[in-house]
């Protein structure tokens, strides 16, 4: 070999790069969440809101009463919620584009965020009788679990031809999917009674309002698999971005790989859907995002798009409490909004290499 | 060193590999050349342990390739395909950087960056290092890829490695072409098994010390060159009538079609 070759300047890509850029992040995600938990029909600045909170942990902080009752209560759960499911889907895009091998990829977009509604939905109407007493309480979550699972392994089948993802035909997939989900749900909806109804609508269009601690414990368990798996995901997502035949040449088990991944997705997005309904584009938005700033390298880009992701949809939730204050706009419509523009833009600088190759 | 014996794969009740015995040693390019559908990917693809065939064995070092863990393999084997379309954008530097996944944890992290670098410069893309894969030319393109399998192969002693290139220059102007096949052949010279899938007649004339050349699954022909790109050969094996041409003192050969 060319032992002799003088060596260039050192390529040095040092994981430290990538951990302060992560711990930057993680910085603005606290400050993002600071400033939504004072946000709200009584403002506080965040001073109070960090007095609160520490009083909260039990530190020795002199306290208004009903700060602590507005934060504690009222507030940090649903904005934790907002945090875990917005990392859940901002992950979970994420990890879906690099399967995919295309930006375009999302829970929602595919209809897997809809799969898992329909099962949710599905419960509220059929009621939990039919698991086991013990079950029972994760009834909902199973059943936006199978139905997320039933969704992705459908849709990856459907699109993949002799090992290559076709792009079209995965899109195509995603629409007939969330029509099939859809058309479900409407089901449903006409035999549901009023009560139940109003179930339905939250699935629906997403909500953060129904944030307890149980439900938060489900959702950060359920995504706790595809958290640990990050690192090893990554790996194999950044060999995918060759070709699946190249990444099996590096040693990757492919296979493998895109089983385990569809699973953890599906378990953690299904129980995200199962908390707080379908919200859409987070998954798109902020791994694009984070793709911009630093690059598709995929030990980058799961983390950041997670701390992302949590940071826009903490943001959503506040907007959503606040712009129609006392009303409340659900959480999925300003998402929509907000994610369906951008997913256009996207688009239309993406379309010759969607559909030209 | 790479042994074969008795490798058959069938398709559709269709066999499309039937060689009884390949060896490939380090220190020679060894050249596989034959009309399309001849088999020359699917033996690639068996040697390279990326396709378990029907019957037969492949050994490196008289090791069964099956029985080897995949990242062990990686590290010591890697596949140049014809073409790669990255699905995201990613700089040279990046996608030379990904050879180096399946070492990952087996070496310090300066090591990753010496191959990187020393990869770079022999396939002579160093100057790209910063560019997106996806706005350079096809050829600096394909370089990029070969640095990314030289530096997957970095760190293990040359002589224990294998590189396959299928198809590494088809779609590739004279020059990148060549650039490619020197590097080919120079890690050949320092002892790696070097395998190269090739049309372009000439230069596997120019490049390889052996060719093989197969039809219908099968090696018809294997040997230096000049000995088994006789015209009676490539007209036959091709269909195509073809007068050779010499270049004096050279390696060099032309075919023409006549």
């Amino acid at each position: 070999m060319t032992g002799t070759a003088v060596l260039p300047r050192p390529v040095a890509r040092c994981r430290g790069r990538d951990a302060s850029a992560l711990a930057l992040l993680g910085l603005a995600l606290m400050a993002v969440v600071v400033a939504a938990i004072g946000t709200g029909a009584i403002m506080l600045a965040p001073g109070r809101v960090l007095a609160a909170l520490g009083a909260g942990l039990g530190l020795p902080v002199v306290v208004d009463a009903r700060d602590l009752a507005v934060v504690l209560v009222l507030r940090v759960p649903r904005t934790l919620m907002a945090t875990l499911v917005g990392a859940v889907l901002g992950v979970a895009g994420a990890v879906m584009q690099g399967l995919f091998r295309n930006p375009l990829a999302d829970p929602g977009l595919l209809g897997v965020s809809a799969g898992g509604a329909v099962g949710a939905v599905a419960t509220i109407v059929l009621g939990a009788t039919i698991l086991p007493p013990p079950l029972r309480p994760y009834t909902t979550t199973l059943a936006a679990f199978a139905g997320a699972l039933a969704v992705t392994a459908m849709v990856r089948r459907i699109a993949t031809v002799e090992g290559r993802v076709l792009i079209a035909t995965m899109l195509l997939a995603g629409i007939v999917f969330n029509a099939l989900a859809g058309a479900v749900t409407s089901a449903f909806v006409f035999a549901a009674d009023d009560l139940q109804l109003r179930d339905i609508m939250f699935w629906t269009m997403g909500s953060c309002a129904g944030a307890s601690w149980p439900r938060l414990a489900l959702v950060a368990a359920s995504a706790m698999p595809l958290a640990l798996a990050g690192p090893w995901l990554a790996r194999a997502l950044n060999a995918l971005i060759l070709g699946e035949r190249e990444a099996i040449t590096l040693g990757i088990a492919i296979e493998r790989t895109k089983r385990l991944a569809v699973v953890l997705v599906a378990l953690a997005v299904g129980a995200a859907v199962a908390a707080t309904g379908t919200i859409g584009f987070v998954g798109i938005v902020a791994p694009h995002l984070v793709r911009l700033v630093r690059g598709a390298d995929h030990a980058w880009v799961l983390p950041a798009a997670g701390l992302t992701g949590a940071a826009l949809l903490v943001a959503a939730d506040a907007a959503a409490r606040t712009v129609l204050a006392p009303a409340e706009l659900p959480i999925g419509l300003v998402t929509a909004l907000i994610g369906g523009p951008f997913f256009l833009a996207l688009l239309m600088r993406q379309r010759l290499q969607v559909d030209g190759r | 060193m790479i042994e074969a014996r008795d490798l058959l794969v069938r398709r559709r009740g269709r066999t499309i590999l039937d060689v009884p015995a390949v060896t490939l040693r380090g220190g020679a390019l060894f050249g596989l050349v034959g009309p399309n559908g001849a088999g020359k990917s699917t033996l690639v693809r068996v040697l390279s342990g990326e396709l378990v065939p029907d019957r037969g064995r492949v050994l490196y070092d008289d090791i069964p390739v099956g029985r080897i863990p995949s990242a062990a393999l990686a590290r010591r084997r890697a596949v140049l395909p014809q073409s790669t379309s990255l699905g995201f954008p990613l700089d040279a530097e990046a996608v030379v950087r990904l050879g180096r996944i399946p070492h990952a944890g087996y070496c310090p992290r300066s090591d990753n960056d010496r191959a990187v670098a020393l990869a770079m410069v022999e396939a002579g893309v160093d100057p790209l290092a910063a560019r997106i894969v996806q706005t350079l030319s096809g050829g600096e393109a394909q370089r990029v890829q070969l640095a990314r399998v030289l530096a997957q192969l970095h760190g293990v002693r040359v002589a224990e490695t294998a590189l396959f290139l299928d198809e590494p220059t088809s779609s590739l102007d004279l020059a990148h072409a060549h650039a490619i096949l020197r590097v080919a052949a120079a890690r050949a010279r320092d002892g790696g098994v070097v395998v190269a899938v090739l049309h372009d007649l000439a230069a596997a004339a120019r490049w390889c010390d052996r060719v093989a050349v197969m039809e219908e699954g099968r090696i018809v022909a294997e040997g230096a060159p000049e000995a088994v790109l006789d015209e009676a050969t490539v007209s036959r094996v091709w269909g195509v009538p073809v007068r050779r041409m010499r270049v004096d003192g050279a390696r060099a050969m032309a075919f023409l079609p006549l």
